[in-house]
């Protein structure tokens, strides 16, 4: 690992004519990743609100499933911050000492209180089964299930009534922290489209319509995981019961279930519809108004970066999905492609934005071009290179498998709300 | 009446209130708004004064003509009269008294910074004495001939173009 | 009695998490001391370019990188020069080798020959911080890392920037980069020692033209303020709205 002085950026960007001395693509692959996976916890919790607030009752399951889900991105969400900061020792400055004409000074406290209130909805829906489970286990022997007990007598908080009517209480708290929860998730992503849009210096981010490009996009991508990965979850449970038993008894797990994907993909289209349309609406006022920098924008748009915003996300990322979708007889293969084009999609967008918005330089006469770092041979070229994106998108899912171990969120006999 | 549903509400207020000690004791004291507003004199106040303790490297003229008077004379009444001793002789930070001898810039680029040839009309670069490079004594260090503290003197007329 | 229960839960849980912080990052200052702060101060410094005097030699950018500890083979610079040829077909070509550290010897501009006889005006522009009144990158720290001086310098505490990088992205003219060594934000501040000081920034003490000068706006005796209220000047990309106090004289409308 080399450890002398280099300049941050350079080693990820080729300049291209005339680019000031101190441009390079300070805002890499991290910063992509960073509202890509806020966007991703924002939109699992609404699906999950879906459920909670408005009683769509189909989506009881996934609901369950994308709370917990959202529990286990919301570290990660953070982690592409912390993997990008030049000085990640003072990381908690923001919460220390908060500017708060910064967007990103709002991040320290939005985020703070969205992870409250998702840990509290969890805990009113899930206190029951901690208090079962504290009694559960006492029979049990083994220093395991013991280190198991504790942890749920950690997680009641002491609070051990199960009475009707204290359930009851449990699922009105959560009732409203769903309800809270939404408009601060749609802020805490909002204001992730607020960090770009108010930098009036970069032709390409500022815009009002940002935040709630940010926001739709955000729901969207979130949805599109929670249906995919609870597909996955699914069909691969189904798969490994009927590889051992045989015939599938009443009760058991049938795999993902039609009508719950049928309303969230109908969700995940309004959605979808909406992002596209504000998205084409900024375009279209960019070209029509012809501001300075139009023309170096659109060299960058209708040129080099063709393929990324008009191939990979309205197309493949947008398009096709829209019509996999929409399509009649769609089969759970169709579906699953478009989530994973759906979720391919967003992330470009997050790359178009960020990336793009660095592809052209403040001198309005040269270019910029990211080339990200494969094979990492410092620690900068890690965290700031590919497998450093691998180790963001990889930890949700294995924190998700710890956090499940103690609160489940695929079983059809665990009581919720 | 079921009080337990203020328990997440105590955790929070609990955390809360850990960042409110925390910042007790790891924010400096002098943190705070200085100044104009919010918005731009929001900071810690001592970070001013260490500016301004930054140390100082280049001294100027004034400082040179203490010790070498004859060279600063000598410039000040040639046509190199407005560059600046350290331009070609670097900072004199604590000269003399950690280094005794300024690690002294001999090259051709130096001296091409102004004189290499460049046609641009309505610039004062284009008003510059000038020599194309690779046509005029590319073997040498242009004070082989010419004297940076009196540009003038010691020319080769033969030699010269 | 529900409908209590849920509105002092959705109350208490907003209002103590959304006061508590931003009240508790106001420090109490005296009535003394917010009196003084809002005083007059008596300087504001600005800076004033003469582009019809750069000749590109680019000692500025040398004694800047001497002065300021800037790591000399780093690509970022505090300041820099740029050289713009524009050629008699309307083309504009510019550069800025190494900031101009090593000056402008080449006529090629990045392998380009350009011949003499095309050319219908070249110059040089050198560029700095521009001290502005209304900094964006100042607004968008979030931790209160930079900030502004009574006397309109634009400091970064070394101590307490966390690296994030937003005040580069939101200074329109590219200022601002990452020092090396340091891993914090850095840009150009007037050589704050030096000006606190007596003494001119390192660039102006080392251009031999008088291309760069400083002043103080509110010095009525200051020859260099005096030149920049009673001479035709402009500043650069005043559309953003910052206000900026680095003045030009003969900046083309070719510059960018």
């Amino acid at each position: 690992m080399i450890d002398e002085p280099v300049v941050h950026g350079i080693e990820w960007t080729i300049k291209e004519l005339f680019v000031y001395p101190n441009e390079f693509i300070y805002w890499s692959i991290q910063i992509v990743m960073y509202p890509y996976m806020t966007g991703l916890v924002a939109g699992a919790f609404v699906l999950s609100s879906l459920y909670h607030v408005f009683g769509q009752k189909d989506l009881k399951e996934i609901a369950q499933f994308s709370l917990v889900f959202s529990l286990a991105l919301l570290p990660v969400a953070a982690l592409p911050l912390l993997l990008h900061l030049q000085q990640p020792t003072r990381a908690m400055e923001p919460l220390l000492t908060p500017h708060f004409t910064s967007a990103i000074a709002a991040f320290g406290i939005v985020f703070t209180t969205y992870a409250l209130i998702v840990l509290s909805e969890i805990w009113f829906v899930y206190r029951k089964y901690f208090v079962e489970q504290v009694y559960a286990l006492k029979e049990k022997a083994g220093l395991s299930n013991a280190m198991k007990r504790s942890v749920y007598r950690v997680l009641t908080i002491g609070a051990y009534d199960v009475s009707d009517g204290a359930i009851k209480v449990d699922k009105k708290a959560a009732t409203v922290l769903a309800a809270i929860g939404i408009p601060v998730a749609c802020f805490l992503h909002g204001y992730a489209g607020f960090i770009f849009g108010s930098v009036k210096a970069n032709a390409l981010w500022m815009s009002p319509l940002m935040p709630v490009i940010f926001i739709m996009s955000a729901v969207v991508s979130g949805i599109a995981l929670c249906m995919l990965t609870y597909i996955v979850i699914m069909e691969w449970k189904a798969f490994r019961q009927r590889r051992s038993g045989g015939a599938l008894k009443a009760g058991e797990i049938k795999g993902a279930e039609a009508e719950i994907i049928s309303k969230a993909a109908k969700y995940l289209l309004g959605f979808l519809v909406a992002a596209i349309s504000l998205e084409m609406l900024d375009l279209i006022f960019r070209g029509y108004t012809a501001m300075k920098s139009w023309d170096i924008l659109r060299s960058v748009m209708y040129g080099k970066d063709f393929l990324n915003i008009f191939v990979l996300q309205y197309g493949l990322g947008n398009l096709v999905p829209f019509v996999l979708l929409i399509l009649p007889r769609r089969t759970l293969f169709r579906t699953v492609i478009a989530l994973v084009l759906v979720l391919f999609g967003v992330f470009m967008m997050r790359w178009n934005v960020v990336i793009g918005g660095q592809a052209f330089s403040l001198s309005f006469s040269g270019y910029m071009h990211y080339e990200i770092p494969v094979i990492p041979h410092s620690l900068e070229t890690f965290k700031e290179g590919v497998f450093g994106a691998l180790t963001v998108i990889a930890t949700p899912f294995f924190l998700f498998w710890i956090i499940n171990k103690f609160v489940p969120s695929l079983r059809r006999d665990t009581e919720g709300s | 009446m079921k009080w337990h549903v203020l328990r997440p509400l105590w955790v929070a207020i609990g955390l809360v209130g850990s960042i409110l000690v925390a910042q007790q004791f790891l924010v400096p004291d002098d943190f705070g708004v200085h100044g104009r507003n919010f918005t731009y004199g929001y900071y810690r106040l001592s970070n001013v004064q260490e500016w301004k303790d930054f140390p100082v490297k280049y001294r100027g003229r004034e400082s040179c003509v203490e010790c070498h008077e004859e060279n600063v004379q000598k410039l000040n009444a040639s046509t190199h009269a407005p560059v600046e001793c350290e331009n070609c002789h670097g900072p004199s930070v604590n000269h003399p008294d950690d280094e005794k001898f300024l690690p002294l810039d001999t090259s051709r680029e130096l001296c091409l910074r102004c004189h290499a040839y460049l046609e641009y009309p309505n610039s004062a670069r284009g008003e510059l004495l000038s020599i194309e490079d690779r046509r005029h004594k590319r073997r040498y260090e242009c004070i082989k001939c010419h004297n940076p503290h009196d540009p003038k003197e010691d020319v080769d007329k033969e030699d010269s173009e | 009695m529900t409908c209590s229960r849920r509105d002092f839960l959705k109350n208490t849980v907003g209002g103590s998490l959304v006061s508590a912080l931003p009240l508790s990052s106001f420090t109490l200052i005296s009535q003394a001391e917010a009196a003084a702060a809002l005083a007059e101060s008596k300087t504001r410094w600005a800076f004033l370019v003469d582009t019809t005097k750069c000749v590109g030699c680019g000692l500025c950018v040398k004694a800047c990188k001497n002065e300021n500890e800037i790591p000399y083979d780093a690509a970022v610079t505090r300041t820099w020069v740029e050289r713009y040829v524009v050629t008699k077909d309307g083309t504009t070509h510019i550069d800025s080798p190494m900031g101009g550290r090593d000056g402008f010897i080449d006529d090629k501009i990045r392998d380009e020959e350009i011949e003499p006889e095309d050319i219908a005006k070249a110059f040089f522009v050198p560029k700095l911080c521009n001290q502005c009144d209304n900094p964006a990158c100042v607004q968008v720290c979030p931790v209160g890392a930079t900030y502004q001086t009574d006397d309109g310098i634009v400091l970064i505490d070394r101590e307490w920037c966390i690296g994030c990088g937003y005040c580069i992205m939101a200074c329109p003219y590219g200022v601002r980069f990452f020092h090396p060594e340091k891993k914090v934000a850095d840009k150009c501040n007037f050589c704050y020692h030096r000006i606190s000081n007596g003494m001119d920034p390192a660039c102006v003490e080392n251009c031999s033209f008088g291309a760069r000068r400083i002043a103080n706006l509110k010095d009525p005796d200051d020859p260099v303020a005096h030149l920049i209220r009673t001479e035709r000047v402009s500043v650069l990309k005043d559309e953003y709205g910052t206000k900026p106090h680095v003045f030009y004289i003969g900046l083309d409308a070719e510059v960018r």
